[in-house]
Order: structure tokens, then sequence, then C-alpha cells
């Protein structure tokens, strides 16, 4: 039988601190690459790409990510019949949810950009994908930085709703804590400040970009 | 073998979907008018000038901005109770709620009170504006408009974060979801329908806001 001291504990949720942000990492990356192509979509002058993009980003953004992850986790694997692990599911359903988030931010930095880039890059003989690689989307990517980042905390904070699955993670590690120590005040109270070191350098340094961009 | 959908599930349980929504928008409604109480009390201590209410408000909206909600919800129900507070599931889901909107609304307020020029209310007493019309006219109902779309969009990730406290067994839409999944297994068409709901209801807000938008704020237009 274990014994739960102080540093026992704080040392166990320290430890499942490594999927929250492994977990968190990967979603952050294929949310942005999957967000990447929406946003293309999303931008693009023919109605017929963008449509999908509306939709999809409409439907991730206007329901809870806890259904999406029950929706990836048990939907799925009844419709399709394959059974996906907790793993599997929380990247899928992050990685959707990242996406359609993202997707909307760097479009929003795109249409930032004056109309007039836009004209002088085609008056210039570039191509539609050459225009938005050379010009737009070196000054739209500048500018949507901060808001990335801050997006980030939003992120880390999204994989707590992982442990509804049965994902090991900093919550769920908690939660079985104190289930066995009934000690919740205790742990929680150290789960949430492992997330405040988590997120907190994150908000400051996003904040801090802002700043830098609006002096520019 | 492939597996075909059975939505009579859904019409067999019509009654508990609509009632597990409205107990959505009831908790929605209370956490956000109080978390609203709270983001103005936290937005005046932000702009008072005072250190130690400033430090406190700032404090608060950190804390609660970083950390995840489901986390601050545990930390209410199980934690506060274990120090002999005792609160229903109910009670918790609100206290949290509140507090959780309360962080992000002190932000967004403080902008709106922070966005008033100094130099509009001086304009304001040249054109020889009464105080009460200044106060009005130039002051609240710019600000308002100012953090309106700002105070819109945290309205509606409010109304999807009611869906976490499905965790601690408050009873609202995510609840009876996941009860009916229990029950019957129709896993997917019972959290696709669930899905469209909180859709149905963002849009609702949505639309809500753009009319009020329209209405009382539709001038805000010209002046930029």
């Amino acid at each position: 039988m274990q014994d739960f001291t102080l540093t026992n504990i704080t040392y166990s949720l320290l430890l499942a601190t490594r999927w929250t942000i492994v977990l968190s990492l990967i979603a952050f990356v294929g949310g942005g690459l999957v967000g990447f192509l929406l946003m293309l979509m999303r931008i693009s002058p023919v109605a017929w790409v963008r449509l999908p993009s509306i939709v999809y980003i409409e439907f991730f953004q206007g329901t809870p990510l806890i259904m999406q992850l029950f929706l990836v986790f048990f939907g799925i694997s009844v419709l399709f019949q394959i059974n996906l692990s907790a793993w599997e599911a929380a990247t899928i359903a992050l990685t959707t949810y990242t996406s359609a988030f993202l997707a909307d931010i760097w479009r929003g930095s795109i249409e930032a950009i004056p109309q007039g880039q836009w004209e002088a890059a085609r008056a210039l003989g570039l191509s539609y994908f050459k225009q938005l690689k050379r010009i737009i989307l070196p000054q739209a990517v500048k500018m949507s930085v901060p808001s990335t980042v801050g997006f980030a905390v939003q992120v880390v904070k999204g994989t707590s709703l992982a442990s509804v699955i049965g994902f090991v993670e900093l919550t769920r590690s908690a939660a079985s804590i104190s289930n066995v120590t009934f000690q919740p005040f205790l742990v929680f109270s150290i789960a949430a400040a492992i997330y405040f070191c988590l997120c907190f350098p994150l908000s400051l340094l996003s904040k801090r970009l802002e700043r830098r961009f609006v002096f520019e | 073998m492939g597996y075909t959908p059975n939505y009579s599930v859904i019409f067999n349980n019509l009654g508990f979907f609509i009632q597990g929504a409205i107990a959505t928008l009831q908790l929605a409604m209370t956490s956000i008018f109080l978390g609203l109480l709270l983001g103005i009390l936290g937005a005046l201590g932000r702009t008072s000038g005072n250190r130690i209410l400033n430090g406190i408000a700032v404090a608060y909206v950190e804390f609660f901005r970083n950390t995840p909600f489901l986390i601050q919800l545990f930390f209410f129900y199980f934690g506060f109770s274990s120090v002999g507070l005792r609160m229903t599931a109910w009670q918790a889901a609100v206290l949290a709620l509140a507090i959780n909107f309360g962080a992000y609304s002190t932000e967004i307020v403080r902008a709106g009170i922070e966005g008033i020029g100094k130099g509009q209310v001086e304009a304001g007493l040249a054109l020889g504006l009464k105080k009460m019309q200044i106060f009005r006219r130039i002051i609240l109902v710019p600000a308002l408009g100012n953090i309106y779309p700002a105070l819109v969009s945290q309205i509606v990730i409010a109304i999807l974060f009611t869906s976490v406290v499905s965790q601690v067994s408050a009873e609202e839409l995510t609840f009876v979801g996941s009860y009916l999944q229990s029950r019957t297994f129709r896993s997917f068409e019972i959290y696709f329908f669930i899905s469209l709901l909180y859709l149905v209801m963002v849009w609702i807000v949505k639309l809500v806001a753009y009319l009020v938008q329209r209405r009382f704020f539709g001038f805000m237009r010209y002046v930029r």
C-alpha cells in the first residue's frame, strides 16, 4: 500500500502533467495543420470551397468540446464499429476543436490585411498562391502570433476535458488521487497550481507580443 | 457488419431533451447574470487606482483564466465539501460558472471603461449637454456598444461550458445525454442530436444579440 504524502501527491501529479503537455502539443500541431488548410478554404474566392469550411468551423465552435469528445469516443466507435482508444479519440476531438478556432483566428488576420496589398500583388503578375505566400501570409502571420499564443492557453485547459473519456492526464489523475486520499481540497489545489504554471507564462507572452505589435 | 442509426431514441425521449435544454439555459442565464455582476465589480477594482483592490482583481482574473474550468468545478464541489462547505451539484455548478465568467468579463468591462475618451466628455460639456445626458449618451451607451461583441462571444462560450457541469452530475442537457446513452447505448444519435441542440441555442443567442446590437448600437458604425 502506497502512502500518500504531500511530496508523493505532487510527484504523481507532475508525472501526469507529462500527458497534459504531450496532448496539448499534439492538439496544437494537428490543429494548426488542419486549421491552416481550413483557413485556406475559408478565404477562397470559390464558394463551394468555402462552404465546407464554414460548416466545419460553425459546428466545432458552436458545440461544447465535451460533446465532441463524446461524439468521437462513443459515437464514432458504434457508427464505424471501430474501437478508438482514449488517446485516439482525444487526439481527434482536440485537433478538430483547435483547428476550427485557429482557422478563424488566422482568417481574421488575413482579412485585416488591406485589400490594396492583394491588388498590388496581382498587379505584379503573381498567381493567387504566390500572392498569398509572398505578400499576404508574411504580414498576416506576424499579426496573428499574439492571439495564436493566447489560444494555446485554451488548448492546454481544453485537454483537461479529455479526462471525461478516461484519458489519464493531470485532471484525471487528480480526481483518482483525491478519491484515494480523501483530500480533494489539497489535490485539486496542487493540480490548479500546475495548470497555472503551464498557462500563465503563455498568457503573459501573448499579452507582451500584443503590446509590442501595437507599438510597431 | 454496418451500423444503422436509429433515431427513435430521440423522438421517444424528446421531453427529456427539452427539459435538459431548459435546465442548461437556466444554468447559463443565472451564472452569466451573477458573473457579470462579479465582472463589473472586478472591473471597478481594476480601474479604481487603488493598488490593493487592483491586485485582488488581477489575481482573481489571472487565476481563473489560467486554470481549466473542470478543475475549478471539482475544487468547488469536492474540495469545498471536504472542508465542511457542502453544496449541491447545481449550486457548485452555478458558483463555478459565475466565478469563471466573472474573470473573463472583468477584462471585457475594464476595456469598456478605459475606452471612453475624455475628450468626448469635454466635447459634450462644450455642447452644453446636461450631466445625465453626458453619462447616458457619451459614457454608458458607447461603452456598452464597445464591449458588446466581446461580451456576446464570451456568453456563447459560457453556454457551451455549462456542459462541463454534467461531470458533477448537475442535471442539464449533457447529463441527460449521458443518462440516456447509458440506458439505450444509442450514443451516436444522442450525442449528435444534443450537439445540434447546443448549436441551435448558440444561434438563437447570436441572432438575438445581433438584433439588439442593430437596435441599440446601430449608430456606432458611423462613429468609427
